[in-house]
């Protein structure tokens, strides 16, 4: 890997940005695949990701992306259940899946004598899921205790991010929850699964990264023997889930059974991601100028000046990676604060704060300080072998680029101050959604 | 789905292991008593911190005061406030944190390796002159107490604490998490002293993993560290009392929709000749996906999300712990499929394939988790921790081949038998109790 050091004269610190030997083919079958060889540690990382996810869900299917993706570990044609894990783990590797609003990643990481393996793993379930009423049945199972575990036995659990969809938005893709209610995952069925497939799961519809230890001309003989095979099938076009903001402030509430405090969290439209123009990563740094620690205007002024709140944080994408989704994205301002009386104050400073960033514009030295740390805490997120290959593959995916991703500090340092004012200024003035958390625990 | 398919020309046999190259490292032990190694590691142009301090006590405000020690560490320096103290961090694209548990203050740090000198330099300056203002005490004291609570309506925490009592009665290990109204009584003064009496450089170690070379980053933690000193000398914790085997406990928690089940029992420390065996032994247990734990109570039964077992080392002794969240109507049934594997794994052996796929997973995985500077520098510091070097982890691929399936029922035997584990249930009391009660004694809290 060679860094070099690019940034623009109105930087105090010259900025790194990640340079790697990026290969990109696209196979007969559609499939786009990039390889990025990097020899200095004997790991490599497989990534797969699928243009569907969340906002695809049929209407009555909610949860299905993930449920779906639950199955894709089942087994196939050529494997009994169980066998993925095994053959991954005891090659020394591990592996797993994530589904998020507009796609669904697949990745094993290994030590790099199972790169092979690895790849004839992803292709041979890209090729087809084994799909019996018995693994459906059990997934659905295993996924109801994966939503007890983490949404419904635990204080805050999907807050915000299983809610404050609902309140933003007013059509189904955007705005229905996406872990799925019980009725539907419960309805869920082999021909759903089957259907699913068919329509998202074609070759011409994902792309393939490859990153680590290995040879390139090697890893691409591989890569065309077991996933050139593949037949291609028609890919769906994916529909544009635009949709025009309502006006007024859009007020939704959540009651929790474990909560002790109440919480609140506010969502507010940014500008299409397409392309990262500067006025979407304005808002990625705003957010960052807002919560990235004690020096950040929202930690200033609610934690250690009134302690109004124990916690906030404001982010982009609802899972907290600005760099995820396609248009329509979200800023989400959340916050903790232990005194109900409080909540019209916290909601009152966060929008004094904006408006002082407005009206008075930074202060000396701020931007380029959230944006060097932002920069480090990028390159750190990209140390991993099979961090690599999934954001690569995420970018190429999301934003028809692994190279978009490679240039992000550059692009980063076009942002300037006239920026970020004139993003707070575009909060203030739209309307938005407010969530409130009700505690019901026991405090 | 039916469709066509590739003709299948079998699972693609493995080549030959590539080894991670050889650690490039120097250590060097410093007038003060502080040990650090250094490890040079191209990859992203970063450097990561690692500093442990010996922090244990059995006195009992110590939980409340180290916790909040660590909180306020970063809250101001006689130089700078916390918010200077952050803006410098952001300025150098650097973070710094500080926890504490039962045996140790850890402080990371990672940051742009051209300004490691400024990050090593802002390390200093809390390490010698935090200075614990009293606004930002009381400020932290309530922040603190708030999460504590929050905390301690998770049922995992609730089972946590609920086991550590079960396994090792008034012990300080159990009082590891601090009580949020001693936490409300702790004072300016107080985290004053304690900085004083225990942040100090003898019996410290640090570790640092950057693009850099070993000499120039230790003369780096030299040069900024120089003037941290200290008295030597620890306070030390008692042993931890044998374990002694009693009835199934069970902590209600009324309404939950779930049972957190959790077995806990001995292991063995890294140094110890039977730990390879027993490290393997735990993985096919229930160490990962593909053990059978996993696959019976999660792939097959589909009583559970995310089960696993673990062996975790602490200063006093290296315990066991299995731990399932399951559905409240399979309690029962999960703790009996539960109590059946580790019966099996504790009285017949595994089958060679079974050892042979641990082992690579064993190997694999340590390889993976070094493969970053992030996790070279952790690994490295929980290894400096015990006296453990970068040897330790050339030698563990050897140590690790050398099990036997003999050596494996040996010491599962010895360490994963139910009858050497502790048992703790948090859940429905009223929905649960019945099925319990048909196959242990049932302690109800």
């Amino acid at each position: 890997v060679v860094h070099s050091v690019g940034g623009m004269p109105s930087t105090s610190l010259r900025l790194p940005a990640p340079r790697f030997a990026i290969t990109r083919r696209v196979l007969d079958n559609g499939l786009r695949v990039l390889l990025v060889p990097d020899r200095s540690t004997p790991v490599v990382g497989i990534s797969v990701v699928y243009d569907v996810g969340i906002r695809s869900e049929p209407q009555g299917r909610t949860g299905f992306a993930h449920l779906f993706e639950h199955l894709m570990f089942q087994g196939s044609a050529n494997l009994e259940k169980m066998a993925h894990a095994r053959y991954v783990q005891s090659s020394g590797g591990s592996f797993n899946g994530s589904t998020h609003f507009d796609y669904t990643e697949y990745h094993e990481a290994l030590p790099s004598n199972a790169l092979e393996r690895g790849l004839f793993l992803e292709a041979d379930r890209m090729a087809g899921p084994a799909l019996t009423e018995e693994t459906v049945q059990n997934q659905i199972a295993v996924v109801k205790e994966e939503i007890r575990v983490n949404v419904l036995n635990r204080p805050y659990g999907g807050f915000p991010w299983l809610y404050l969809p609902g309140v933003m938005y007013e059509t189904f893709p955007n705005a229905h929850n996406g872990y799925g209610d019980f009725i539907d995952l419960e309805a869920a069925t082999i021909a759903d699964a089957t259907s699913f497939f068919t329509s998202y799961y074609a070759p011409a519809n994902a792309v393939l990264c490859v990153a680590g230890d290995f040879d390139a001309n090697a890893a691409w003989t591989m890569v065309e023997r077991h996933f050139g095979a593949i037949p291609a099938r028609r890919t769906p076009r994916r529909p544009s889930f635009a949709e025009q903001l309502a006006d007024g402030q859009r007020q939704g509430s959540v009651t929790d059974q474990h909560a002790p405090l109440p919480a609140l969290a506010l969502g507010f439209r940014v500008p299409d991601p397409a392309g990262l123009p500067v006025e979407y990563l304005a808002h990625v740094l705003l957010a960052e100028i807002l919560t990235d620690g004690d020096a950040s205007r929202l930690w200033r002024a609610l934690v250690h000046d009134s302690g109004l709140v124990t916690d906030v944080s404001a982010y982009l994408g609802e899972f907290g990676d600005p760099f995820e989704e396609r248009d329509p994205v979200m800023m989400t301002i959340s916050a903790f604060y232990p005194e109900p009386a409080a909540r019209a104050d916290v909601i009152g400073t966060v929008d004094a704060e904006l408006d002082r960033i407005a009206t008075d514009g930074l202060l000396d030295g701020e931007l380029d300080r959230v944006r060097t740390r932002f920069v480090a805490a990028l390159l750190r997120g990209l140390d991993a072998t099979i961090d690599r290959s999934s954001a690569l593959a995420k970018f190429e995916l999301v934003h028809g680029g692994a190279d978009v991703l490679t240039e992000l500090p550059r692009s980063l340092t076009g942002v300037r101050d006239a920026d970020i004012t004139a993003a707070a200024r575009g909060l203030l003035g739209q309307s938005r959604a407010v969530l409130d958390l009700i505690p019901e625990g026991r405090s | 789905v039916t469709r066509p398919v590739p003709s299948f020309t079998g699972v693609p046999e493995l080549a030959p292991v590539r080894r991670p190259r050889k650690l490039d490292f120097a250590e060097r032990r410093l007038a003060s008593g502080l040990s650090a190694l250094a490890v040079r590691r191209t990859g992203v142009p970063l450097a990561e911190v690692r500093l442990r301090i010996p922090f244990g006590s059995s006195t009992r405000s110590h939980p409340s005061r180290a916790a909040m020690l660590a909180e306020c560490l970063l809250a101001g320096t006689a130089e700078r406030s916390r918010v200077d103290l952050a803006e410098a961090l952001q300025r150098i694209g650097a973070s710094l944190a500080a926890s504490v548990d039962a045996d140790r203050l850890s402080v990371a740090g990672s940051g742009l390796v051209t300004r490691l000198p400024d990050l090593l330099g802002l390390l200093a300056e809390v390490l010698t002159g935090a200075a614990f203002p009293p606004p930002d005490v009381a400020r932290e004291r309530a922040r603190l107490a708030e999460r504590l609570t929050i905390a301690r309506t998770q049922p995992g925490v609730v089972a946590r604490e609920a086991l550590e009592h079960r396994m090792w009665g008034d012990h300080p290990y159990t009082r590891d998490l601090a009580q949020p109204e001693a936490v409300r009584a702790v004072s300016a003064a107080q985290l004053r002293a304690l900085h004083r009496d225990r942040v100090v450089a003898p019996g410290a170690t640090l570790v640092v993993v950057a693009s850099l070379s070993c000499e120039a980053a230790l003369d780096h933690v030299e040069a900024a560290l120089d003037g941290w000193t200290g008295p030597a000398g620890s306070a030390a914790l008692p042993p931890l009392p044998p374990l002694t085997t009693r009835p199934v406990q069970l902590v209600d928690r009324g309404g939950s929709v779930q049972s957190a089940l959790r077995l806990g029992g001995t292991a063995l420390p890294r140094q110890h000749p039977d730990s390879p065996a027993l490290v393997l032994a735990n993985l096919i247990f229930g160490g990962n996906f593909s053990s059978r734990w996993v696959s019976n109570i999660r792939e097959d039964k589909g009583y559970t999300y995310s089960p696993r077992s673990t062996i975790s080392h602490h200063a006093l002794g290296s315990i066991f712990i299995a731990a399932a969240d399951v559905a409240t109507e399979v309690t029962a049934a999960a703790l009996m499929e539960t109590t059946y594997e580790l019966s099996r794994i504790a009285t017949l052996p595994v089958t060679a394939e079974e050892l042979a796929a641990a082992y690579h997973y064993a190997t694999g995985s340590l390889a993976l988790s070094i493969s970053t500077q992030a996790g070279l520098a952790a690994t490295l510091a929980q290894l400096a921790a015990v006296g453990l070097g970068p040897q330790y982890i050339a030698d563990q691929p050897a140590r690790l081949a050398a099990v036997t399936t003999e050596d494996v029922l040996r010491v599962a035997g010895d360490h994963l038998a139910p009858s050497h584990l502790v048992t703790v249930v948090v859940g429905d009391a009223a929905s649960v109790a019945p099925g319990l009660r048909r196959l242990a004694d049932l302690d109800l809290e």
